[in-house]
């Protein structure tokens, strides 16, 4: 009875290995490791899309939010798991590419990219695959309920009457906190973009780490107001969350979601091929289906629940400012704001 | 020479002839110093020395060493005499860095160095390096590796980096201290664990107290209710209350307004998942009392009041003492439901998440990992000397105490016990019921949307099955590892001082927080220099350090029911001239079967819900179901993680049931000899 | 006492099979065994005998090698065994806890020590058959050892030590857990089977009675040495010190002085005696067995008579212990045992005054102050 227990158990346990790993041998010749902070929804269908090109190619995913894989290929540096980073941050990539872990390499149809959209260097090291745009979400039912008018602009949401209603990501861990900080900056000028943010964190509810929570913190009414950004947004809207999808009037802030291929990669064949892919129009449609501007011109429609006017919303972004001051301006808000548990009010 | 001096030493007194005698080390011997030597490097590896590089880690600071950077400017057509980066930096007007303390990633601009006036006038500079670590110039993405000049157009002189170098220091510890946000959450994870300890302890002794002094019905029910939250991540608490007293909770009229997030949910979190943990030592504690003391009370006509704090109380208080520092000790360890409910509230753990996790700042991670160290090892400390002496109380022959009927104070237990129980299920009920709600509070269809994790943040599906295997793996192995090694410890013979230093470092693992040991392995093994460097990243070291990290509890478990089997069965066996591991298979093992049984479940339950020992460790490719539910909060899909919690639940609760019958499968079948 | 070491005696008729030599154990600063020698005649049963912490169990664990002795030899049957561990030494053993394997039943605990040794099934059944009918089990070999009483137990843990036929049979306070009556009623069959498989047997306890009925020589011990060793009769009859006389039997003591023309001064009572080499004047403890003094009122006579008063007398079934006193003692106060017979013959009450008789040749001297008897 013990023996047949024990190996009843050690025969299951053996079972489900063995499937485990013949489901990882059962795949393509050619494996790539891709960091990526794309949405997690929508790994699925890139990774499907750009197989339909090139069955022989098998992505693995490595998700986490801007912030982490930023932090997490800084820490492998001397060690790189990645082949390719597909849907960072531009100002991520800028960071690696001056620490030197990117490999430069022209993708085929470089040339039909917006200038925007690519590192001026040639070849450059990275290139862009879409805009990523700052929004705000607001709950029309808790809005109505607490009596908060609908925001229009940056400056609307530091009305006292907020206080404690808004919520926003942490710009260490999230590109989204990072992006709207650094445009803040850039949009007020360092002094009024700190005062901003002081007179703004009195209304604070929490910070979050990832993006996307405060919009869907919002959509389910745990707070009236969440910052993040345009395609969760819009996202979250389509699920039927009673939300409306705010363009400050100041201007909002981007980052390019790009990619880049890292240096010292056994897999660069395959790697340079979904770069390739990465630029193609197929690509840029299949971007087009969440985010409303993309790398190549004239491309994009109309994306549902969007607001209009996101690309003329959008500030003249000085990435490479903003890149290189990242760690500065990071370590700035973490010692002002970054005291959860200093009383607020 | 150790022999020369033992040999005097005994001379004084006995007079001994001849040489001391040493054992000839038999087979067994050898085979037993073996395992033990192979399962003592396990807990070497698996805990010494990645707590070691942790504290170094901790020791670890970086600073710019600008006077080993040699400059010189291009100026009217020749290099300006030779400077070092320090002068520039001495002449400069604001603080190097805007006077942040620079960490392993800092960088300066050589360009922020060279005043603006002298920067127009130059059209080419050239770098070197004369640190004797070199590295220290990064410029375009290339590290200097010589002392050769390295020169640069103006255009590129921002593409010129300066590296900080690492040394030995306390200046972290110094930083840590000097920062009011960071110190505070010294008192804040003391205040909430005090707090909590304060409220679950009485919580759970009239509980338990219900079960052993009352004659209400349905204790069974109770015991089972009681125990769930055991089966279940502690984030799930958190999400619970959200749903319950949230800014949406269908009861938040109960907290007057009071916000859920921050001390109040944290407490209550904790209450939730500590309960079972100081109900168990409790009910142990008040199920040895002396049904004597109680009839002598009665005949000295004493009040029931009278007779609780006179019998009760003092007979159950090294189970109190205990049961509080458990609940001290788990409460100040957790992270996970201080990050779902925990709102801007700042704790240790949380602090280490945040340093590692948020800001990649290792250094830092370690040094309050070493703080959160402290509470942590004296709790231990305490709760051992209490075991200690309650089980000294155990060994006392007391009769057992049978309660007496007693309608007004049985109805008084029961509604009490029914509020608790219903505390329970209720935060499970909820997690349930936002798990198929489809957008909560806005639409309350149920759809089984929430499940489709492959959509969401933290792995999909796939995660619940790693985690399957990874308990299953855990219950196995870690089974496997410790129940030898506890009969090692406990029936091997002569090497006493190997021995007891195994014992030592069986009993580590209880007083270090699973955090802490999660990042001391990144320290340890995440170093291409370290020969098991390979496991990184693997599923074997997610087991590894959660076999470590409930270790002590399963070594207890395994030494105590060898403490109960014949001391004389290894002399015995040797006398009949069979081998140590004959004797094992077939009479230690079976006897100790429902304790082994015990171990596995106990290991594979710890292994599905813990969060705190594999948040550092998990790679894509391991993504597990606790840290699935963690991430996926953390991304705002709070039902798919309310989802995926229960989904632990289930199968734990599956488990549960399969130990149970397996259980009474052994009473019946093969233990018949147990009875008579 | 040291000096009190017996040296070991060889009956003429046996051989030494294990010989002990000059063995110390210290655990620590505490000296457990002091410099212990001592002969195992082939086929006898030895009785290490003494009060708990004496070293018996001690000593039994350095030749069955479970703890190792910090100094000396060991010679089993021609071979040193000093440094071997348990494994490789020759020896089965039972304990006072009988040490049966829980989960297995009666036969396969007999048969365990006869697995793995090339036996076939068939040779392995035979045997344990054979064992179990010779310690008059044949029924009960498919129960397991919790459904079987304490004697029952110890004669299964007996028979599995025996079972592999060893040179040396190791007894550690075997029948120290069981009632009264089965004590006493193993004590025979243990004897009956040592006698008739002729094994050499070492047996500790600490029931003084037990060794007596069992061995065939006895080991008496305290505080890690030994202080007596030889037959049962022997021990009771000439105990070698006090504390052999103390601890075997009833025993009077009584402080005296030795006379200046021999024999010993009690009190104001003149005894007759051996003196064994004191000088006169020499401070002695005198012991004598309470059955040892005889009362006979025809004679007044003769040597070492002295008129005593029965303070109390108690009836302990099969004789009467009385409490004597006598205005020559002082405060020193005798126990003698007298038959039933012969207490309804002298109609023997408290507060009789009768002549006492303490033949010369039962009296004892030992060194030094008494000991209070």
């Amino acid at each position: 009875m013990k023996q047949r227990f024990l190996s009843c158990v050690a025969g299951g346990l053996f079972a489900v290995t063995a499937l485990t790993l013949s489901a990882g041998l059962a795949a393509a010749e050619t494996e790539l490791t891709v960091y990526t902070a794309v949405e997690a929804e929508d790994l699925e269908k890139y990774a499907s899309r750009f197989n339909e090109a090139h069955p022989d190619i098998k992505i693995n995913w490595v998700r986490d939010s801007t912030g982490i894989v930023t932090a997490k290929l800084l820490a492998e540096k001397d060690n790189p798991q990645a082949d390719v980073i597909w849907g960072l941050a531009a100002t991520s990539l800028m960071l690696m590419k001056s620490e030197g872990m990117l490999e430069p390499y022209a993708p085929a149809g470089l040339d039909k990219l917006s200038p925007k959209f690519r590192d001026a260097a040639n070849p450059p090291t990275w290139t862009g695959m879409d805009a990523w745009v700052a929004a705000i979400c607001y709950n029309t039912v808790e809005g109505e309920a607490n009596d908060l008018p609908i925001p229009t602009s940056w400056e609307d949401l530091t009305n006292p009457v907020y206080q404690g209603h808004v919520a926003m990501p942490n710009p260490n861990s999230s590109g989204t906190g990072f992006l709207d900080v650094s445009s803040w900056l850039q949009l007020f000028g360092e002094d009024g973009g700190w005062g901003y943010m002081d007179r703004l964190h009195q209304n604070i509810a929490y910070y979050t780490h990832s993006g996307s929570k405060p919009c869907k913190d919002a959509a389910r009414g745990e707070v009236a107001i969440g910052v993040s950004f345009a395609f969760r947004a819009a996202a979250s809207k389509s699920e039927g969350a009673p939300l409306e999808v705010v363009i400050p009037s100041e201007g909002i802030g981007w980052d390019m979601e790009a990619t880049a291929l890292v240096k010292g990669t056994d897999k660069m064949e395959a790697a340079k091929t979904l770069i390739d892919w990465s630029v193609s129009e197929d690509a840029n449609r299949m971007y087009n289906e969440g985010y409303a501007v993309v790398a190549i011109p004239g491309i994009a429609k109309p994306v549902e629940h969007f607001p209009e006017g996101i690309e003329e919303a959008m500030i003249d972004n000085n990435f490479e400012w903003a890149a290189q001051n990242r760690e500065a301006i990071l370590r700035e808000w973490q010692s002002r704001y970054d005291s959860k548990s200093e009383p607020k009010s | 020479m150790a022999d020369l001096a033992e040999a005097k030493a005994v001379g004084v007194t006995a007079g001994p002839r001849g040489r001391a005698v040493k054992q000839k080390t038999g087979r067994d011997d050898w085979l037993m110093r073996g395992f033990m030597l192979v399962i003592g490097l396990y807990l070497l590896i698996a805990l010494a020395f990645p707590l070691f590089a942790m504290l170094s880690k901790s020791f670890e600071a970086y600073e710019f060493r600008l006077q080993h950077v040699e400059i010189e400017l291009w100026q009217d057509g020749a290099w300006s005499p030779a400077e070092t980066l320090q002068d520039y930096a001495a002449r400069m007007e604001g603080p190097l860095n805007d006077g942040l303390v620079p960490s392993e990633r800092t960088r300066i601009q050589a360009l922020e160095l060279i005043p603006k006036e002298l920067r127009e006038a130059t059209p080419r500079y050239r770098f070197r390096d004369l640190s004797p670590e070199k590295e220290m110039i990064l410029y375009d993405g290339v590290l200097s590796q010589d002392e050769s000049w390295l020169e640069a157009e103006a255009e590129n002189l921002r593409r010129v980096l300066i590296r900080p170098v690492a040394h030995f220091s306390a200046g972290n510890y110094l930083r840590y201290f000097s920062t009011p946000t960071l110190r505070q959450s010294i008192t804040n994870s003391l205040f909430i664990s005090t707090l909590t300890m304060l409220i679950v302890v009485p919580l759970a002794f009239f509980f338990a107290y219900a079960l052993t002094r009352s004659r209400m019905p349905f204790k069974g029910v109770f015991k089972t209710v009681a125990m769930m939250p055991i089966l279940v991540p502690s984030i799930l608490p958190g999400i619970a209350l959200i749903y319950l007293f949230g800014k949406q909770g269908i009861i938040n009229w109960v907290l007057f307004g009071a916000d859920i997030y921050g001390p109040i949910g944290i407490v209550i979190a904790a209450s939730f998942f500590t309960f079972p943990h100081a109900f168990i030592i409790v009910l142990v504690a008040l199920s040895i009392s002396d049904a004597r003391l109680y009839e002598a009370s009665t005949v000295l006509r004493a009040s029931r009041w009278r007779t609780f704090w006179t019998v009760t109380i003092p007979g159950a208080r090294y189970g109190l003492i205990s049961a509080a520092f458990v609940v001290f000790t788990l409460t100040i360890t957790d992270f996970g439901s201080v990050k779902v409910i925990g709102g801007q509230y700042n704790v240790l753990a949380l602090d280490i998440y945040k340093q590692v996790v948020g800001q990649q700042n290792f250094q830092m991670g370690a040094v309050v990992s070493m703080v959160l160290l402290i509470p942590a090892v004296i709790a231990f400390a305490v709760d051992r000397q209490a075991q200690k002496r309650q089980v000294a109380l155990l060994s006392a022959r007391a009769v057992p105490f049978s309660p007496k009927r007693h309608r007004r104070f049985d109805f008084a237990m029961l509604g009490y016990c029914s509020l608790i129980a219903v505390f329970i299920a209720g935060i499970l009920a909820i997690c349930q019921y936002a798990a198929f709600v489809k957008l909560w509070p806005y639409n309350h269809t149920m759809v089984l949307e929430n499940y489709d994790f492959n959509r969401m943040d933290g792995g999909g599906w796939s995660s619940y099955g790693n985690s399957i295997v990874m308990s299953l793996a855990t219950a196995v192995i870690g089974t496997l590892i410790v129940f030898t090694g506890a009969y090692m410890v406990e029936k091997g013979r002569g090497f006493q001082h190997g021995r007891s230093a195994f014992q030592l470092l069986a009993m580590m693992p209880m007083a270090i927080p699973g955090m802490v040991l999660g990042l001391a392995y990144v320290f340890f093994f995440n170093n291409p220099d370290n020969p098991v460097n390979f496991i990184y990243g693997t599923m074997i070291i997610l087991v590894v350090s959660t076999v470590t990290h409930f270790y002590t509890v399963a070594h207890l478990t395994a030494v105590t029911a060898l403490k109960q089997m014949d001391n004389e069965f290894e002399a015995v066996s040797a006398s009949l001239k069979q081998p140590f591991y004959r004797m094992f298979s077939k009479v230690t093992v079976p006897v100790c079967l429902p304790a082994i049984l015990d171990i596995s479940i106990y290991l594979f339950v710890n292994a599905m819900t813990t969060v705190s020992a594999v948040v550092f460790l998990y790679s894509s490719d391991t993504q597990l179901a606790s840290i699935a539910a963690l991430n996926m909060e953390d991304a705002g899909d709070t039902a798919p993680a309310a989802a995926m919690c229960m989904m632990i639940f289930y199968v734990n609760v599956f488990v549960r049931l399969l130990h149970a019958g397996a259980t009474r499968g052994i009473y019946t079948t093969t233990q018949a000899w147990r009875t008579r | 006492m040291t000096d009190s070491i017996s040296t070991p005696q060889q009956d003429e008729t046996g051989h030494s099979y294990l010989v002990v030599r000059d063995l110390t154990k210290n655990f620590g600063d505490f000296t457990a065994l002091k410099d212990i020698s001592l002969e195992v005649i082939e086929g006898e049963f030895l009785c290490f005998l003494g009060p708990s912490g004496c070293g018996k169990t001690t000593l039994l664990r350095a030749i069955a090698g479970l703890d190792i002795q910090s100094f000396g030899e060991i010679h089993q049957g021609g071979r040193e065994i000093s440094t071997l561990p348990p494994a490789e030494r020759d020896f089965g053993i039972v304990f006072q806890s009988y040490a049966l394997f829980p989960n297995l039943s009666v036969k396969k605990n007999v048969a365990y020590g006869l697995e793995n040794r090339g036996m076939n099934r068939a040779a392995i059944d035979k045997r344990v058959t054979e064992l179990l009918e010779t310690v008059g089990m044949p029924e009960q070999g498919s129960k397991y050892p919790a459904q079987l009483s304490g004697g029952q137990q110890q004669r299964v843990a007996l028979a599995r030590a025996l079972a592999p036929s060893p040179g040396l049979l190791l007894l550690d306070e075997p029948l120290s857990a069981l009632d009264a009556k089965v004590r006493v009623r193993l004590r025979h069959q243990i004897k009956d089977l040592q006698n008739q498989l002729g094994i050499t047997t070492i047996m500790v306890t600490h029931d003084q009675e037990e060794a007596l009925t069992m061995a065939d020589r006895i080991v008496v011990m305290n505080h890690g040495v030994i202080e007596q060793i030889g037959t049962p009769e022997e021990i009771y009859r000439d105990p070698a010190s006090a504390f052999v006389a103390d601890f075997i039997g009833q025993m009077n003591f009584a402080p005296g002085t030795i006379a200046e023309h021999g024999g010993v001064r009690l009190g104001d009572i003149e005894l007759a005696c051996e003196i064994n080499g004191f000088a006169p004047g020499a401070e002695v403890t005198l012991a004598v067995r309470p059955e040892d003094i005889r009362f006979d009122p025809s004679s007044t006579e003769g040597g070492n008579v002295f008129k005593v008063r029965v303070a109390e007398i108690e009836f302990l079934g099969s004789f009467f212990r009385a409490t004597l006193e006598s205005p020559g003692l002082g405060s020193i106060r005798l126990i003698a045992d007298l038959p039933i017979n012969t207490a309804r013959r002298l109609d023997i009450r408290e507060g009789y005054e009768i002549a006492a008789t303490i033949p010369p040749e039962f009296i004892r001297l030992y060194e030094g102050e008494g000991r209070s008897g």
